[in-house]
């Protein structure tokens, strides 16, 4: 059983390959971390898995529906119902309160405002940001902000989280005590993650890593 | 050294020894009683230490250790003395990698092999870190620490590979 699998995909931005030919497959539920040097296509492996980039070649698979072929619209729809997103730089919304931003993802799905504002506010004592909801991120910290976009990748139960550099622009400490909410979170949903990291202490998070060298997935590494 | 260190922090047993350094430093290996004895009649004798009071007890009598003046000396000087850097498995891996290359073997291929080894090694360590009390983290810390950098050298010799098998097939 496979909750996403990309199969022999190939995409290039102009003249230039990106992937050549990768594959890889993710267990429901399994965390797998998505490790190569700078430009070896890991990211754009993860915006094709996550159905922000179609594919020139190849197919994506997720839940067993093949979701290359969809058309725009129904490739936003699913990835705003079934997946979640966690960047490198949180992106949260700047005129928004930290408990509206966590709540975003359940307010575009059209659930009523105070409705979605409730299912938010639990994730504050779970993350340990009891007390920052009225924030708007400039007043959080790099860690509090991280958490914020945690939670808001998190809130809707998706199937699916990818997160790509999460720990990036956090100190080392700060950036483990991301990862520790991350996998207990989504172990605790049951949440399958897709996870892009350089940092091989990131990484050892994860069930299982692949390398991505010159767009192709290494599999040789594996725990 | 480290019995020697943690009389400094105040005179003990050697049964209180044993438990404070299984508690701190053993990590799952603790430290036979034998060996404690072994070290402080060392200690005793060379002059860093000395039998203090004794005291009669049910069993046998207790003897309190007290380090000397040349032992909290050496001590000290033990504390700022860096300790040696390990350049061991570098060194180990590089000559793999050099006679892999030069026997045409796939050089890349075994990088890749250790790798996965330092990435389940430091799941393991990642596991204890995240169940484990701050001393468990801090030696898990260490140990991740140090495989990360091994890492990041398996990176950079993977991308060097093609510049090196130019040198040493010359």
């Amino acid at each position: 059983m496979k909750a996403i699998e990309a199969r022999e995909v190939h995409l290039s931005f102009g003249e230039t390959p990106a992937l050549r030919g990768a594959s890889v497959a993710v267990a429901p539920g399994e965390i797998v971390a998505i490790m190569g040097p700078s430009g070896s296509g890991k990211t754009t492996l993860l915006h094709c898995l996550a159905g922000i980039l179609v594919p020139d070649a190849g197919e994506i698979h997720f839940d067993g529906r093949r979701i290359d072929t969809l058309n725009e619209h129904q490739r936003s729809v699913l990835r705003r119902d079934q997946f979640g997103f966690v960047f490198q730089f949180g992106q949260l919304v700047p005129e928004l309160t930290a408990e509206e931003n966590v709540a975003l993802p359940l307010l575009l799905s059209g659930v009523k405002r105070a409705a979605a504002l409730e299912q938010a506010r639990p994730w504050f004592e779970r993350l340990g940001l009891a007390g920052l909801q009225r924030r708007r991120s400039g007043e959080l910290s790099g860690g509090q902000a991280q958490r914020v976009a945690l939670a808001r990748g998190l809130v809707a139960r998706p199937g699916a989280l990818f997160a790509d550099e999460p720990t990036g622009a956090l100190d080392s400490l700060t950036g483990e005590q991301v990862m520790d909410l991350l996998v207990a979170s989504a172990r605790e949903q049951g949440t399958t993650v897709v996870l892009v990291t350089h940092e091989a202490r990131v990484a050892a998070y994860a069930d299982r890593q692949v390398i991505v060298r010159d767009g192709k997935v290494n599999a040789l590494v594996h725990s | 050294m480290t019995l020697l260190g943690l009389l400094e922090c105040e005179p003990s047993h050697g049964y209180d020894l044993k438990r404070d350094y299984d508690t701190f430093f053993s990590r799952g290996k603790p430290l036979p009683f034998g060996q404690v004895y072994a070290t402080l009649g060392r200690l005793a004798r060379d002059g860093k230490i000395v039998i203090g009071e004794v005291e009669p007890g049910v069993g046998p009598e207790r003897k309190r250790y007290v380090i000397t003046e040349r032992g909290a000396t050496e001590v000290e000087s033990w504390l700022t003395e860096p300790v040696e850097a390990e350049p061991n498995l570098q060194t180990v891996l590089f000559t793999k990698v050099v006679l892999a290359l030069m026997l045409d073997r796939p050089a890349e291929e075994y990088l890749d092999r250790q790798r996965a080894a330092h990435l389940r090694r430091m799941k393991e360590l990642t596991e204890i870190r995240r169940g484990g009390d701050l001393v468990d983290t801090m030696l898990a810390d260490h140990g991740l620490f140090h495989l990360e950098a091994d890492l990041h050298w398996i990176d950079t010799t993977v991308a060097r590979l093609d510049a090196l098998r130019k040198v040493v097939r010359r």
